[in-house]
């Protein structure tokens, strides 16, 4: 709770009034807007979670807040600063395979220190201390088709946190995990980002995943023209273990509360989807 | 590594063995004059005259190697191979990330890249020993063009190809362009042109005995024109198999060569306990 009020005062990341539009390639003339007049924001320290029905548009606002996508409208604010380009102080994890499967895990857990011209003897260093960090000490050589999807998703955070990067913005990371795995990496997130409170933007469809890790979550409309309809702060007790929070009264009293406001939008969502096709 | 000796392998060994031996044994007999009765050609020799006789093909090679001729051939042909192999793949490697990479000049250059890789190229052939004579250069010059087209779009497809998620990855690491060139384009495409390599090679090995058979005066294609010139079958057997052999010999290489440079991809054979 207080994390999240401090926040208010000094943001991270903010969107504001940030539009997506974009040009249909089948027919010239014809315009989908994903993401309409949207304003968020994550404060310094904060983890904030946007979940939302499937195909309205969260990976798009993600997009825009990494700088690899310019808003038709709107801008993003980092750290005080507008963005033009990359979000250099934002690390980025992604829904699909995002390693360089032609690199082992340890050359994928140091490129950024590579791209960054840091000494190779110490970006080896930097990267080992990673790997082990996230686990993964004796699979430095192993190559990404290798590794079980969980370890590459242990690879992926190494190499996003290697950077040190002032805010994470994470695109559904652990959606193609079975569930053990996937409470395992969210425990694994909490404790590693509960030792320096980086501001994270974490992205999923899942209402119990956004509860569990989070300090605010914001529910997003259906798309298209998706935008913000509701924002609730957690106040549940840090740290904790996603597997046992779920089980509180607590916990249970504000995912019937969400899950209401929710509901007309997923059900939306799911009419137009099955209309579509 | 299992070193054991497996049974189901070595009877295949044995079969392949027997089939070989069987074809030669029924080329020797058809060839070979009086042994059966003549049942297709009046002349009992004229079978040998036509289709030559295997003692005599592997006496030919035996004196070619024992007697030290043949090297230099070889030498010319595997130096021609090699160099048409080597600057096609660069040509192509080099004007294949460049063509990905830059929208203009590949809607510029497509139509003309298509037609000449539509021309049936052999035909260059003779064009090239006119402009730069019978000896190496006109046959590398032509192996290029038969390697190049291969190698050049398999790059192209393979920068197209390269996953946007790694891309988006890469930068967001900090990747600048250059440093996206060098390690993401770069390796992806890599990987394409090995996948190329047996289709290259060969087609390098082809140039390489299609231009000398055309006009020259060393090398292996230049020995079986000059056998064929005089009727003399068993050579131009004997220069096939030495080809067919050295053919086989390059592909191993290339294999070994693959199986080395490409351990990070997912390889059938390649399940690992964890």
């Amino acid at each position: 709770m207080q994390s999240a009020r401090g926040a208010v005062a000094q943001s991270a990341l903010a969107l504001e009034r940030v539009t997506c539009t974009f040009a249909s390639r089948e027919r010239a003339g014809d315009r989908y807007t994903a993401v309409r007049d949207t304003t968020l924001t994550v404060g310094e320290g904060e983890f904030v979670s946007v979940v939302g029905p499937t195909g309205c548009g969260k990976s798009t606002l993600l997009n825009v807040a990494a700088g690899l996508l310019a808003p038709s409208s709107g801008e993003v604010r980092v750290l005080g600063g507008t963005l033009t380009g990359i979000n250099r102080s934002a690390g980025y994890m992604f829904q699909a395979d995002s390693l360089m499967p032609w690199r082992s895990a340890l050359d994928n857990v140091l490129a950024g220190l590579q791209f960054a011209g840091v000494e190779e003897r110490e970006a080896e260093t930097r990267a080992n201390a990673w790997l082990s960090r996230v686990g993964l000490t004796g699979f430095a050589r192993r190559f990404p088709h290798q590794l079980s999807g969980g370890m590459r998703k242990r690879v992926a955070l190494a190499q996003m946190l290697i950077l040190d990067p002032k805010i994470l913005l994470m695109d559904e990371p652990f959606s193609a995990l079975d569930v053990q795995t996937r409470q395992l990496m969210e425990n694994e997130l909490l404790e590693l980002w509960s030792a320096d409170r980086k501001s994270v933007l974490f992205i999923t469809h899942d209402l119990e995943e956004a509860i569990a890790l989070s300090d605010r979550v914001i529910v997003l409309s259906a798309g298209p023209e998706t935008h913000p309809i509701g924002e609730f702060v957690i106040d549940l007790p840090r740290p904790r273990d996603v597997n046992e929070i779920r089980m509180t009264p607590r916990f249970v009293e504000i995912h019937g509360h969400i899950w209401h406001a929710m509901k007309d939008e997923v059900l939306k969502g799911y009419a137009q989807s099955t209309k579509s096709q | 590594m299992p070193m054991t000796i497996n049974t189901p392998r070595l009877r295949l060994m044995l079969y392949h063995a027997l089939l070989l031996g069987g074809l030669l044994l029924f080329w020797y007999a058809m060839t070979e004059p009086g042994l059966i009765p003549p049942f297709w050609f009046d002349d009992p020799t004229r079978a040998k005259f036509f289709f030559g006789q295997p003692l005599k093909v592997f006496e030919r090679i035996w004196t070619w190697f024992a007697g030290g001729a043949i090297y230099g051939h070889l030498w010319v042909t595997l130096v021609e191979t090699v160099l048409a192999f080597a600057i096609g793949t660069l040509l192509g490697l080099v004007f294949g990330l460049w063509l990905a990479l830059a929208p203009t000049a590949s809607t510029l250059a497509d139509p003309y890249i298509k037609a000449m890789n539509a021309m049936p190229r052999v035909i260059l052939a003779p064009i090239f020993a006119v402009w730069f004579g019978l000896g190496i250069a006109s046959k590398v010059v032509f192996g290029v063009t038969l390697v190049f087209f291969i190698v050049f779009f398999n790059v192209y497809q393979g920068v197209k190809e390269v996953s946007p998620v790694v891309l988006a990855n890469a930068r967001m690491l900090g990747a600048s362009g250059r440093q996206l060139l060098r390690y993401v384009y770069l390796p992806s495409a890599t990987s394409w042109v090995f996948s190329s390599l047996h289709t290259s090679i060969g087609l390098a090995f082809v140039g390489a005995v299609v231009g000398e058979y055309l006009g020259s005066a060393r090398g292996v294609g230049y020995l079986i024109h000059q056998a064929e010139g005089v009727f003399d079958i068993d050579t131009v057997f004997a220069g096939i198999l030495v080809l067919t052999i050295f053919a086989l010999i390059l592909d191993f290489v290339v294999t070994r060569i693959e199986s080395r440079l490409l351990v990070w991809r997912p390889g059938t054979a390649e399940t690992e306990a964890v």
